[in-house]
Order: C-alpha cells, then structure tokens, then sequence
C-alpha cells in the first residue's frame, strides 16, 4: 500500500512489519517520532511490543541488550549525543552478537547545540563492532529496517539504520509499504540458540581472560565479514519478494565514467540530478552510492573505482586529524590499485548546512580542474 | 519462629571470593528462597569475578554479567524479553554492590523502579568500591578509612540513606537484611518474589580486606551491626509501612562494632561517640515510624 510519509515514520512503519517485540527509547530530536509512533502502535495493539519508557540513552541500549539476550527481537532509535551516550553498551550488544537494530537519525554533534544533519555521530561508533547502513530515501528506510533483521539474525551482530535529519525523518516521500504475508515470508520470528533460559544455567558476558578474549574477537570479524555476502543474498531475496533490490553499492552511469562522485545518504538524490547535467554536457561524470559502512565493502568499492581517473568524495563527517571518514575508507579500498584513480576528499555541509546541486556542481569543477586535490582534505564552501 | 529453608544450593561451591566475604553468603541465601525458575544479573563488581571466569559459573541459575550503570535498565530489558516469550513467572534478580547501586547506578534503578518494572534488586553492601581496591563510595560510612579516604581525611560525610530513597519511590517492597540472619533474609526475598513491581533488598555484606576485618568475624560483625542498631533491620511497603523485624535483644554500643575494624582503627572515642550519638538518633527515627505492635520493651535504651 503506498503511503506518503516521513522517513521517521517508515522506519517505524518497518518496525511494525518486522514484528519487534520489545522497544526502549528515550526521545532526542530529530528522531522522536519514530518512537512516538512506536508508542502509539504499542498502546493500541497494532505492535505485540512491550515498550520501555526509560530515563537515558545509556539505558535505552541496556534495556535492548536485556531482552534481546532474553531471546525477543529489539528495536530503538536515536541521534547525535544520545548515540554517543549509548557508546559503552554499543560495544556490549555487538559483543554479545545481539541481533538489535537501532535506528540513528543523522544530527550534529555538539558543541555548540545542533539539531540538523551530520554524519559524525554514527560514523565515530564504526568500531563498535554493529553492522552500518545508510539510507538515501524514506523507502530505503522501511525496507532497510527488514533487511537489517535478516541480516543481523543470520550473522549475530546488531545493525545501525541511519539516515539524515530532516531532509528524510521529516520530509514526506511517496513509500510503498509492503503487506505483512509476504514480510512474514521475509522475516520470519527468530529464536537465538543461545539465551537466558531458567533451567539452563549458562553464564553471559562472563570475564574473559586473555586466553579466550582475541577467539572472541577473531569471531565477531569473521562473521562481520560474512555480512557482506548475506547482504547482498538478502538483498537480492528482497528484490524477488518486493520488487527493490539491495546490493553493498548502488553505481549510477558508472561504466564509463572518468570521475566519480562517492556519496552516502540524501546527498546521493542531489548528486544523481548533477551528474545527470553534466553528462548531458558530454562530460563521463558517474556515481558510487555507498549503502554499508560497516562491514566496508572493499573489493565491491575497489572493483567500481578501479577505472575511474578521479574520484570525489563527499563527506558530511570530519575526523578531526585526519579529515572525511569515507575518503579514508576510500582510499583503503583503492591500495594496492594499480594506477588507482585520484580521490579528492571533499568535506560538505556539516551541521545541517544545505548541500545544493550547485555545491555538487562546485565540488565536480574543483575535481575537473586540479591534477590532485590541493591539500590532504577539500573543505567546500567554507567561509575563511 | 521456625522457617523452611530449601536445602537446594544453587551457588555451587568452587566461587572465587575471599574468605570470609559476605557477598556470596547472600547470594547463596536469595537463591534459596528464589528457586531455579530465575535469572541473575550481576552488575560489574566484585561478584564479576566471584562467579568464576569463561567458561565456568558458580550459578545454577542463568547469570548475565552487565554494566555498571545498568542494573535496572538492563533488568526491565530482560524482563520485557522474558515476557515476550512468554516466561510471565520467572523472577528476575538484579545484584549490584554499593557503589553500582548507590553511586554510577542509581540513575537507571531510579527510573526502573519508578516505572515499577517487576523485579528483585538486591544490593550487596560493603560500603566502598572494593574490587578496585577499597575506594569510597557513597556507601561509605562517616570517619571509615578508604584509600581514597585516607586517614589523615577519613570520610567527612554520611552514608547515604538508599533504602529512603528506595522508599521515596512508593515501590512496593523495600528491605535490609544481613548475612548474620538468614532466615529473616531468606523470608524477605521470598516476600519479595510474591509481590510484582519493584522490590529493593539492602543487604549489609562485610568485606574483610576492606574494612581490614577478621574472615572468621563476619558473620559476628553483621549481627553487631543489627544489635547495635547501626543497621537494622526493617522492611518498608509502599514507601509507608515501616516495620522493624528483628529487634535487637539488648543494644550493643557501636564501638563494639567498631573497634573490630580496621577501617575505623584511627577514631578517637569522641569520634566513635559523635557515631553513637547519630547512631541513636537514627534508631529513634526508625523505632517512631515503625510498627511497634512487636517491639520489645527495651526498644527506648540509649547508650
């Protein structure tokens, strides 16, 4: 049934479809209507959820890490400071390989406050151990929350669906939302082998001595490593069932394209309609939207950049001291190329600052223009 | 008074605390009175190591080991899972010492008891962070020596009152117990499962490396600690119902206690009277409030 709504709302509406039972939340702008909506579901009946009401973001996790060990499937969201409140237990629902999906609506962090879009918060927490998945519109964002269940469910890591502030949790798209029968086919109930069960006295989150730790660790990163192929079968398993498909990549007019735009999130639909103007001027100008952060699809990104001669990297996150989070990754995913394209990292609209087609159209002039970029990172309309 | 305590031990032998500590004693006396149908959380403590390491457990029940500031946001997780599996009936234990309950906890149980999520929290007290290596917490007790109370600045402040704040939320039931009564402790957590909402249980659980103790006294300094009133033991229900339940045969003097430790070894005696002096005020307090329908005669003596 297509509806025209926000993207908090589709992620809710996915919420809904997977059958989440248990949900904490605690409400931080630009992400409280998905849980508000959530509440609703929950109180009139339509979700068979228990919902907590707790006091922190740091509980919030707890709370998700409690009933997913407890064998319930578990759903939260949040933004910014409250994800970075959550950091420590982050580590704990990975850890456990808890199969949570938690919703992350893009925000700025502070100082000073801010409230729009920016990359940083969730791009800090890459080494987490959860699985990342970016959404460039309000359909990605319902489908993504089912393809992130699968996901999670099939190689025990928690999943984080993120997705910009505002210009998707409040802007209203057209969004098919699929019928419940055939998300059941999808997503069926899960039921971990491992969890708290009276009569079987096993023992969670127990001391690790230096014995057994790095075992542990070497597991998480292989099955992070499977990620990537049963991203890409769930994907395609998607596609079969509801008609979109999924892949680590989306390319657009990529096949001959000497330079390349690397884009993740709402950028990407600004980028598409500037890449569109530019080959209609005759220039093989291409896109790479990025879709998984983490596990980071390196020979996917090596195989689509291998041919480019430039490409350009859009980041909407800075890490002080070292520059955009996706042109390093980038840039990692190119070693060992031989004659590798030349990356340019762009660092663009942080705080929520409006990226328009014409700061795309700046961002490919630049690139056009210089053999390489002229320092270690670009920063794009920047007042100096 | 004669009480039927279950000879099923569902703390096995083989647990790594020190001798003597009170820790485990009141573990082992909860799951008693719990049963197998139980789930015990072990908030980070001395008790993360008490259970053994991976892959052992010293508990016959299922045992999560979580964060320290998650005692009650974990719990109303678990529980919430529980039920949605549809295990309506298994109780679900919270255990936490003194500085993840009355310190970097206290957050996340405020709030889950304030929402009344159905479960047993109880907090082992021995009155300092003593994992780390006995530093104080706001459990500590006025004058007591910690290493980060040294002596030349003991703790210039009291223990903090957590069994009032429980009792300020209206939670259903709130209680202190001590390892030196058992059966008075055992009956409490057995109160505690019958009721559904949140139940708090301050048990005082002496440690002898911190408090520089005795092993063999614990159990002796427990039962001075109710004698001589500095902890006494009394349940409260719904925030109102105050009820002492064990009162003492004949009043101890706090020094008695006191001098036992060496944690309090460089008190003065006007220290030491300045504490019985705050020690009978409190008793007073307690006694006026409570039921006294069962009080001795001599419940009025000073010392």
């Amino acid at each position: 049934m297509e509806k025209v709504i926000m993207g908090n709302h589709a992620v809710s509406f996915g919420v809904q479809l997977a059958r989440v039972q248990v949900i904490a939340a605690y409400p931080i702008t630009p992400q409280t209507q998905i849980v508000e909506m959530l509440s609703e579901l929950c109180a009139d009946g339509r979700l068979a959820a228990k919902f907590i009401k707790v006091e922190s973001e740091h509980s919030v996790m707890a709370a998700v890490v409690g009933a997913s060990i407890a064998g319930a499937r578990a759903f939260t969201a949040t933004s910014s400071h409250g994800l970075a409140l959550m950091h420590e237990v982050l580590h704990w629902a990975a850890g456990g390989r808890l199969p949570i999906v938690a919703a992350n609506v893009n925000r700025t962090l502070g100082p000073g406050w801010n409230v729009w879009t920016e990359q940083t918060d969730s791009l800090a927490q890459r080494d987490t151990g959860w699985m990342q998945l970016y959404c460039e519109t309000n359909q990605e964002a319902l489908d993504l929350v089912l393809l992130a269940y699968r996901v999670a469910e099939k190689v025990l890591l928690p999943v984080m669906l993120v997705l910009d502030a505002f210009f998707l949790s409040h802007t209203m798209e057209p969004v098919d939302v699929p019928e419940q029968a055939l998300v059941d086919r999808f997503l069926p109930s899960f039921e971990p082998q491992y969890k708290l069960q009276p009569g079987e006295p096993c023992s969670f989150y127990g001391l690790v001595t230096p014995e057994y730790y790095m075992e542990l660790r070497h597991k998480m990163h292989l099955a992070m490593q499977s990620a990537l192929a049963e991203i890409t079968a769930a994907g395609n398993e998607f596609g079969r069932l509801f008609g979109r498909y999924y892949g680590l990549l989306e390319p657009y007019r990529l096949e001959d394209a000497d330079v390349v735009l690397v884009t993740s999130g709402s950028i990407t639909g600004t980028s598409r309609v500037v890449v569109d103007e530019w080959r209609a001027r005759g220039h093989k100008v291409g896109l790479l939207k990025m879709r998984v952060f983490r596990p980071f699809p390196f020979a996917a990104v090596r195989q689509a950049l291998a041919h480019a001669k430039k490409v350009a990297v859009l980041d909407r996150d800075i890490s002080q001291g070292l520059g955009g989070i996706w042109a390093s990754e980038t840039k990692g995913a190119l070693y060992g190329v031989a004659e590798p394209p030349v990356v340019f990292p762009f660092i663009i609209g942080l705080g929520g600052r409006d990226v328009t087609p014409e700061s795309i159209h700046k961002v490919l002039d630049y690139t056009v223009a210089h053999d390489a970029p002229e320092d270690d990172t670009v920063w794009m309309e920047v007042k100096r | 008074m004669s009480y039927d305590v279950s000879e099923s031990e569902l703390l096995a032998s083989g647990h790594v605390a020190c001798p003597g500590c009170g820790a485990p004693m009141a573990v082992r006396y909860a799951l008693k009175a719990l049963g197998e149908n139980t789930v015990l959380i072990v908030v980070a403590s001395c008790w993360s190591i008490i259970a053994g390491p991976f892959p052992y457990t010293a508990a016959q029940v299922p045992l999560l080991h979580t964060l320290f500031a998650t005692g009650g946001s974990v719990a109303s997780g678990v529980k919430a899972g529980l039920e949605a599996r549809g295990l309506q009936d298994t109780t679900v234990l919270t255990l936490a010492g003194d500085g993840g309950t009355f310190d970097i906890g206290i957050q996340a149980l405020s709030a889950a008891v304030e929402r009344n999520e159905d479960f047993i929290y109880m907090c082992y007290d021995n009155e300092a962070y003593m994992n780390t290596g006995i530093q104080r917490s706001s459990a500590t007790p006025w004058g007591a020596w910690t290493t980060t109370t040294p002596v030349k600045h003991p703790k210039d402040q009291p223990k903090k009152d957590m069994v009032a704040i429980m009792a300020a939320h209206r939670i259903p039931y709130t209680a202190t117990a001590t390892i030196a009564y058992p059966e008075d402790l055992i009956r409490k957590v057995q109160k505690a499962k019958s009721i559904r909402g949140s139940k708090f249980l301050h048990v005082l659980a002496p440690c002898p490396s911190g408090w520089k103790s005795e092993p063999s006294q614990s159990v002796l300094l427990s039962r001075l600690a109710v004698e001589s009133c500095i902890f006494p033991l009394y349940e409260v229900e719904h925030g109102e119902e105050y009820r002492i339940t064990v009162w003492p045969k004949a009043r101890v003097p706090v020094q008695k206690y006191l001098r036992l430790q060496g944690r309090f070894a460089h008190l003065r005696d006007e220290d030491i009277g300045r504490i019985q002096e705050n020690v009978d005020d409190e008793w007073q307090k307690l006694v006026t409030r409570s039921d006294r329908a069962k009080a001795p005669g001599n419940v009025d003596q000073a010392f």
